[in-house]
């Protein structure tokens, strides 16, 4: 069972004034959590003092069972950050090189196979689509076998189609994982999300978290999917 | 690809144009013709000494840019070799090399090791500070990476930092190519027996300037035939690079 992630307290400056201060949230272990906001409101800041890479002026940030979260954590930020100079197996293994750990090429290929890409092993990334290219780094994010996952809007460069695709995906090999996911996209919020909190006002204060109901991945045109799109365009337009 | 040959052609007749209808003399300036002809009738003379001059530029070049490249890595490495070789580096770049070549001779003898060491002067900065820059400039994202991969320093520098940091490499590399021959013709110029400095410091006290002219020729064909070469080869290993 993955740990859940407390924030305490949580706040941040930058060049004199506060960008959030107070934030205090606790997402729950092997879930979907969403956090969605406007621009500017320090949605990747906090995310990245989660992945332990920016230090916050106030507040801490602990796992539920105590044990210490550094090593525990993986990230995915918005641009896939793949090696133009690796062919995709050797990107999918990067972490193990950068440990100087032994590579594990089965274990790769089989990730590659698990996003769908099996037959693209030995390709450059100037070679891949967008989403394929995502692919690798979910696969990537796969291999460090992490219990936490921070995501930064992923997804947001893809094509329609390629992104709900991509959205599946995740929701499917990240499941029984703590995941935070930065989004823009209500829609992306309603389908992958157990529940959502938005982060938004200056200093920035994070809202209650909202439950959705039922399971996700919920399908695009599942019932309900619509009112809820709704429902937090509401709380987006009102926050 | 017609266009180089078309400026060369124009180059040339430009300065047969000078030499068929001033009163230049020809020991000032000689007709293309009769370079041409110094070329043939010297030809196995200056092949010889353009042996020996290539030789010490690709010597050079390989030693200078070893040494440039593990330069780079030590300070990259390490920021107390950073603290004390960088100002070092800076400050040896004050000093013009020129003025260093006598005492090379004079250090290493008029055989090949003066001329090495010269051309090593010339290449080492610019492939240094080529690739030093390269090897700060690593994509922040992918040193987040990094850092969330618990990668060590070390392995971040060999698997990330170096690979990302070739194509400035390959930047310095081609600089050096294109300034080498500077640095093997000025040691033989200072003191040789042979190469093609060596030549043209003997044919200009013997004014005979079509020999030197012919020697600057092929000494110039040289240099652009090692830098598209090297070009070649560094876009051909750095495929992934933009722009090579």
């Amino acid at each position: 069972m993955p740990p859940g992630i407390e924030l305490r307290g949580l706040g941040l400056r930058y060049a004199g004034a506060e960008i959030f201060s107070g934030l205090t949230l606790t997402l729950p272990a092997a879930e979907f959590s969403v956090l969605l906001g406007p621009s500017g409101a320090g949605k990747t800041s906090l995310l990245r003092i989660i992945a332990g890479l920016e230090l916050p002026d106030a507040g801490e940030v602990a796992a539920t069972d105590n044990a210490p979260l550094a090593g525990r954590v993986s990230y995915m930020a918005q641009q896939d950050l793949l090696l133009p100079w690796a062919s995709a197996l050797k990107n999918v293994m990067l972490g193990a090189r950068l440990r100087g750990e032994a590579e594990d090429p089965a274990r790769a290929a089989a990730l590659l196979e698990q996003v769908g890409l099996p037959h693209r092993a030995s390709a450059r990334p100037a070679e891949l689509s967008g989403g394929e290219r995502q692919r690798i780094a979910l696969a990537r994010t796969l291999y460090e076998d992490r219990p936490v996952i921070l995501m930064d809007e992923p997804f947001s460069s893809l094509d329609a189609i390629t992104r709900v695709r991509m959205q599946d995906l995740a929701a499917r090999l990240l499941s029984g994982r703590t995941v935070l996911l930065i989004t823009h996209d209500p829609f992306e919020a309603c389908r992958l999300g157990h529940s959502f909190t938005i982060l938004s006002g200056s200093p920035a204060r994070l809202s209650p978290p909202t439950r959705l109901p039922g399971t996700p991945p919920r399908a695009p045109d599942e019932d309900g999917i619509l009112h809820l799109q709704g429902e937090l365009l509401r709380q987006l337009a009102a926050s | 690809m017609i266009r180089p040959f078309i400026t060369v052609a124009v180059f040339i007749t430009a300065w047969w144009a000078i030499t068929a209808f001033t009163s230049i003399p020809p020991f000032m300036l000689p007709a293309p013709a009769a370079v041409a002809q110094a070329l043939y009738t010297q030809a196995p003379y200056l092949a010889a000494n353009a042996g020996v001059t290539l030789g010490e530029i690709l010597l050079g070049l390989v030693v200078g840019t070893l040494l440039g490249g593990v330069a780079a890595l030590g300070i990259a490495a390490s920021s107390t070799l950073q603290r004390w070789l960088w100002p070092i580096l800076v400050l040896s770049q004050a000093i013009p090399v020129f003025t260093l070549a006598p005492l090379l001779v004079l250090w290493l003898g008029f055989g090949i090791g003066s001329k090495v060491a010269m051309a090593v002067l010339v290449i080492f900065f610019p492939v240094t500070a080529n690739f030093l820059d390269g090897l700060r400039r690593t994509a922040p994202g992918w040193l987040d990476l990094g850092r969330t991969m618990n990668g060590s320093p070390w392995h971040i520098l060999l698997h990330l930092r170096l690979p990302a940091a070739l194509p400035a490499f390959a930047s310095g590399l081609r600089v050096a190519t294109a300034v080498a021959p500077i640095g093997a013709i000025l040691g033989e110029w200072v003191g040789a027996s042979s190469g093609l400095g060596y030549v043209m410091i003997n044919a200009n006290a013997r004014i005979q300037t079509d020999l030197m002219f012919a020697a600057l020729v092929i000494l110039a064909a040289m240099t652009i035939t090692l830098y598209v070469a090297v070009d070649a080869l560094l876009r051909r290993l750095l495929t992934w690079a933009p722009g090579g």
